[in-house]
């Protein structure tokens, strides 16, 4: 009994001293002592930025072959490249938590874990190349942006460094866009029609309205989040308004309008139905997004099992040979 | 045939096999057996394009016709093509795609050393960057190809299948025609009949490590030098051409 309570008030120590820890900004490292549920948050929300940096790769890799010159060809794999980077790094930062890449993607696998939900929407021409790295990728920096303070430090690092080559993608996806938009007749009518379908799932991708998120209350009091859904949702509409205007775009949202009093735009009711519908599997690519994935791991089982097949191979020879 | 015509012809063929290739490995992105490897794969898709873009960007300047680089990759019917006929074949499994990753660098390898001497100034340059890059490009193949041969039952016969098949599309890269002979008498091209040797050497050696066997059929595959390539190559250009073609007053 003395026991139990000795290692509950231990407990209850440290947990003490670890809010006090982030209260005070302080950052965590690996070493450092964490809740359970902050483990588990952050390799849920990890695992799941990893995720989504891999399965991205497949909407965009859906142009790699049919890029329209060897430069857009050539920005296009580079960017396809840093995503997966990205992932990798994600991957292992998220391993410090005592979790292995080969359990993540058996969970993604599963459909315990996810990605994100924006990469179950298809890429239909090529002006969608240029939508995702001008909206997505720039909704997905407003994000970023935030978790470079986030209070597990090795994930605050990975942010800061994806963060750089996110901005580069946005340029050259708006670069994308306005050259477009600068062209024929029917260049023009493809960058709107993808501006048109990937506005509203942009959005989107900032989360449920602050009322009704459901993981937010620790993920604040812990500073793994600083700020809400909606401001940074807010912050990507009032940085992306004026950048459609420039090159004469049309953003598909009737009741989009500055509001003088707020210094900030007001938008349009949000589709959650078809946020929470996509959500729980039944979007446009959601069976492919996973069964790509799913199929191509199996196909690389093979060479996987031939690499380890080999390097005991090699050691057992060493071992002979001493 | 003019000197320039044969420098023409012989820079596209060099810019031909690096567009090909790319165009085949970008194939592979997030289709591969792990990222790390997606990555790498793509990465040599990224040097080949690299490449293509600077001896097309020369092919257009020799022609003297004001055609920049994309309108000669983009815009070529499959008989305008001069690539040898391995960089066109499908990637297959990951096996298949290191052999011919093998095959091909092996004698970029030698290849490129020799051709950075070029008397052609240009040729020179590009070749003494993109031989670096060869080297990068055959490690790793080689590298792949040994431990698959030698790893599982499963991998060996997967490569050794992979070298049967490839095999007979490795002479091509060896011929030479009038081009060459113009180009090798004015110090630009390289005597490929000199690489020959070099190259069976270094192969057959990866090979025995891999523990696979070269194949005992002598048959070999030609007629790139002419535009003559194999069914894949209209596939592969009809899609990679498909936005250049169906929009042409369009600029990207």
């Amino acid at each position: 009994m003395d026991n139990v309570q000795n290692t509950m008030s231990k407990e209850e120590a440290l947990l003490a001293k670890f809010e006090e820890k982030t209260a005070a900004g302080e950052a965590i490292e690996p070493r450092d002592w964490m809740p359970e549920a902050y483990r588990k948050h952050l390799i849920r929300q990890m695992s799941q930025h990893a995720h989504s940096e891999v399965i991205g790769m497949q909407p965009e890799g859906n142009w790699v072959t049919r890029a329209p010159s060897l430069r857009a060809k050539q920005i296009l794999l580079a960017k396809i490249q840093d995503e997966g980077g990205h992932g990798l790094y994600l991957y292992s930062a998220a391993e410090t938590l005592g979790i292995t890449r080969d359990e993540m993607i058996a969970q993604l696998h599963s459909g315990k874990a996810k990605y994100s939900n924006i990469f179950n929407y298809p890429t239909l021409n090529w002006a969608d190349i240029g939508a995702i790295g001008w909206l997505v990728d720039g909704a997905a920096i407003v994000n970023q942006v935030s978790l470079q303070r986030t209070s597990y430090a090795p994930y605050s690092r990975a942010m800061v460094r994806i963060c750089k080559e996110e901005s580069f993608h946005q340029r050259q996806g708006y670069e994308i866009m306005a050259i477009m938009m600068r062209g024929t007749a029917e260049q023009r009518e493809m960058a709107q029609d993808a501006m048109n379908r990937w506005w509203w799932p942009s959005l989107m991708m900032f989360g449920p309205h602050d009322t009704d998120s459901p993981h937010s209350a620790d993920a604040f009091k812990w500073k793994i989040k600083r700020h809400t859904n909606d401001e940074l949702r807010q912050k990507f509409i009032d940085k992306t308004v004026q950048q459609a205007e420039v090159i004469e775009l049309t953003i598909p949202d009737p009741d989009l309008k500055w509001n003088e009093s707020k210094q900030c735009y007001d938008y349009g009711k949000i589709n959650w139905e078809e946020f929470y519908r996509v959500i729980n599997g039944h979007g446009p690519c959601n069976k492919q997004r996973m069964d790509h994935h799913i199929r191509v791991h199996k196909e690389g089982a093979w060479v996987r099992e031939a690499a380890e097949a080999y390097k005991s191979k090699q050691k057992n020879k060493s071992i002979n040979l001493n | 045939m003019t000197k320039q015509e044969a420098l023409f012809k012989y820079t596209l063929r060099l810019g031909d096999n690096a567009l090909i290739l790319s165009q085949r490995l970008s194939e592979w992105c997030s289709n591969a057996p792990f990222i790390e490897e997606d990555l790498a794969l793509t990465n040599f898709a990224l040097d080949m394009i690299g490449r293509a873009q600077a001896f097309l960007r020369y092919a257009g300047e020799i022609e003297g016709k004001g055609k920049m680089e994309d309108m000669l990759a983009y815009r070529r019917s499959e008989r305008q093509y001069y690539n040898n006929q391995i960089a066109e074949q499908p990637n297959g499994d990951f096996a298949s795609t290191m052999v011919r990753q093998l095959f091909v660098s092996a004698f970029e390898m030698y290849f490129f050393a020799e051709l950075q001497n070029s008397k052609d100034a240009t040729i020179a340059a590009i070749s003494a960057k993109t031989l670096k890059e060869v080297k990068y490009h055959l490690a790793h193949a080689e590298d792949w190809v040994i431990r698959l041969g030698d790893g599982t039952d499963e991998s060996h016969n997967r490569v050794q299948k992979a070298v049967n098949d490839l095999w007979m599309f490795t002479g091509e890269q060896f011929e030479m025609d009038e081009v060459d002979n113009l180009l090798i008498a004015e110090g630009i091209a390289v005597d490929l009949d000199s690489l020959r040797p070099l190259w069976n050497n270094y192969v057959e050696n990866i090979l025995k490590t891999a523990t696979a066997e070269i194949p005992k059929d002598e048959f070999m595959q030609t007629g790139s030098r002419k535009g003559i390539h194999t069914e894949h190559l209209g596939h592969l250009l009809s899609e990679m051409q498909y936005l250049q073609r169906a929009y042409p007053d369009a600029t990207w």
